[in-house]
């Protein structure tokens, strides 16, 4: 234990390695730290604002969805009432295709009936003329008969 | 050690305890300021520039993205005596606070060269003066620079001179000269002595007493290291030197562990005394 000029020395070193730490060490280390600080103040203050913005973006997609499905029930409702008003619309004019076609059959059946019954008159007209001729074994004028004939026809 | 003959443990332990010094032996007036410690110096500085080079290592490549661990562990250490020097001193503190973490880093580092072990370092040199053509047996080197009363004190010294320089420089020299004569006792003309005389003795008692408790705990830690050491050299054999020899390496362990603390501590207490000191040079009282 003895004193020396080492205290000097050692004096000396130490203001040098201060100096040294103040100079090179110490400014760049809080700066990172300061700027750290900084930028961690920066993301929570990002973070409230994203958390505020995704409330208000919730909401509006609620709102938004809602009135979608407002806007879906509407068109529903109207489709459907289409359709049916279309279903009736086709079923009332099959049944009226369908009259119609039943009505010209008829209407044709009817008319192939007279036909028939017209042309039936005419041979049972010649027939019974026919027939009367063979009973009265004489000829009978067709002309002069041509009313009589006529009157009979439409009594048939 | 010569092979001839092995060191009783009181040669062993004054062997240890000398400096290698500019004299090439053991210095003989307790004062010479014409001798250096030249062990006390080459630790120290090496220790001081690996020091302050890791932390500015740490500081070139720090960024203010996500620090890496290394660059997180010397954040810690600059947020910790940061925060403990903000508290402390009331000022300007763009040189106090780096002085703080440089005393802090390099005490710590001086310290741990009490863990090494203790024969390593002063075999090998030991081993390099026998080989350079000189007697191995005078190859004297300490490693511990803390352990050395003049690095400590030239360290209390330097933190002596900046609280004058902060006197001066807070309250000017006017208001500095008034404090040394008014301040503790009053403001009276039979009281300027008394007040200047404890003034002065405030400053030595901090100063003396700042280098010496870490060159105490040091040195004394350094001299239980080398007494356990002893202990481990008693084997010769027989069971009772077995057992010493046990009894050493328990010690040794236990010693060891319990200066993980007390080197870190003391780096500590220094670093904040330094702080104290430095914040009452800005006080006014």
């Amino acid at each position: 234990m003895n004193l020396n000029a080492t205290l000097f020395a050692q004096l000396v070193v130490f203001l040098i390695l201060a100096w040294f730490t103040m100079k090179f060490v110490w400014p760049p280390i809080m700066k990172a730290l300061d700027e750290r600080a900084g930028k961690i103040a920066d993301g929570l203050a990002a973070a409230d604002k994203a958390k505020t913005d995704l409330a208000h973006a919730e909401k509006k997609a609620a709102e938004e969805l809602r009135k979608a499905r407002e806007s879906a029930a509407e068109f529903r409702s109207g489709a459907e009432k289409q359709v049916a008003q279309l279903i009736e619309e086709a079923r009332a004019e099959g049944a009226r295709i369908v009259n119609a076609a039943r009505e010209a059959a008829e209407a044709e059946a009817g008319t192939a009936s007279q036909r028939a019954k017209e042309a039936l008159r005419e041979h049972v007209a010649a027939l019974a003329v026919a027939g009367a001729e063979r009973i009265l074994r004489k000829e009978i004028n067709a002309q002069a008969h041509a009313e009589l004939l006529t009157q009979l026809k439409s009594e048939l | 050690m010569a092979a001839e003959h092995a060191p009783n443990a009181s040669e062993y332990i004054v062997h240890h305890l000398t400096h290698l010094n500019s004299l090439g032996h053991k210095q003989a007036a307790l004062v010479d300021w014409t001798v250096y410690h030249l062990d006390t110096l080459f630790w120290s500085v090496s220790l001081g520039l690996l020091a302050v080079l890791i932390l500015a290592r740490a500081a070139a490549k720090a960024t203010s993205g996500v620090p890496g661990r290394f660059q997180a562990a010397v954040e810690i250490l600059v947020e910790m005596v940061e925060s403990q020097s903000k508290s402390i001193v009331h000022g300007d503190r763009s040189f106090i606070a780096p002085l703080a973490l440089t005393v802090f880093v390099w005490i710590f580092f001086m310290n741990a060269m009490d863990l090494l072990p203790l024969d390593a370092l002063p075999n090998i040199w030991a081993w390099i003066f026998g080989v350079a053509g000189h007697d191995a047996n005078h190859a004297y080197m300490r490693v511990v620079p803390t352990a050395d009363l003049n690095a400590t004190l030239g360290m209390s010294l330097g933190v002596l001179l900046l609280c004058l320089y902060y006197n001066v420089k807070i309250k000017g020299f006017g208001g500095w000269m008034h404090e040394l004569f008014t301040a503790p006792f009053g403001s009276h003309p039979l009281l300027y002595p008394v007040n200047f005389a404890m003034q002065m003795i405030e400053f030595v008692a901090k100063t003396v007493s700042h280098g010496m408790r870490l060159f105490g705990n040091m040195y004394a830690g350094e001299l239980i290291f080398m007494l356990i050491a002893l202990m481990g050299a008693a084997w010769a054999g027989t069971a009772g030197s077995g057992l010493l020899w046990l009894g050493g390496v328990f010690a040794g362990t236990v010693w060891a562990i319990f200066h993980i603390l007390i080197i870190t501590l003391q780096a500590f207490i220094f670093m904040m005394l330094t702080l104290v000191y430095i914040g009452q040079a800005h006080e006014s009282h």
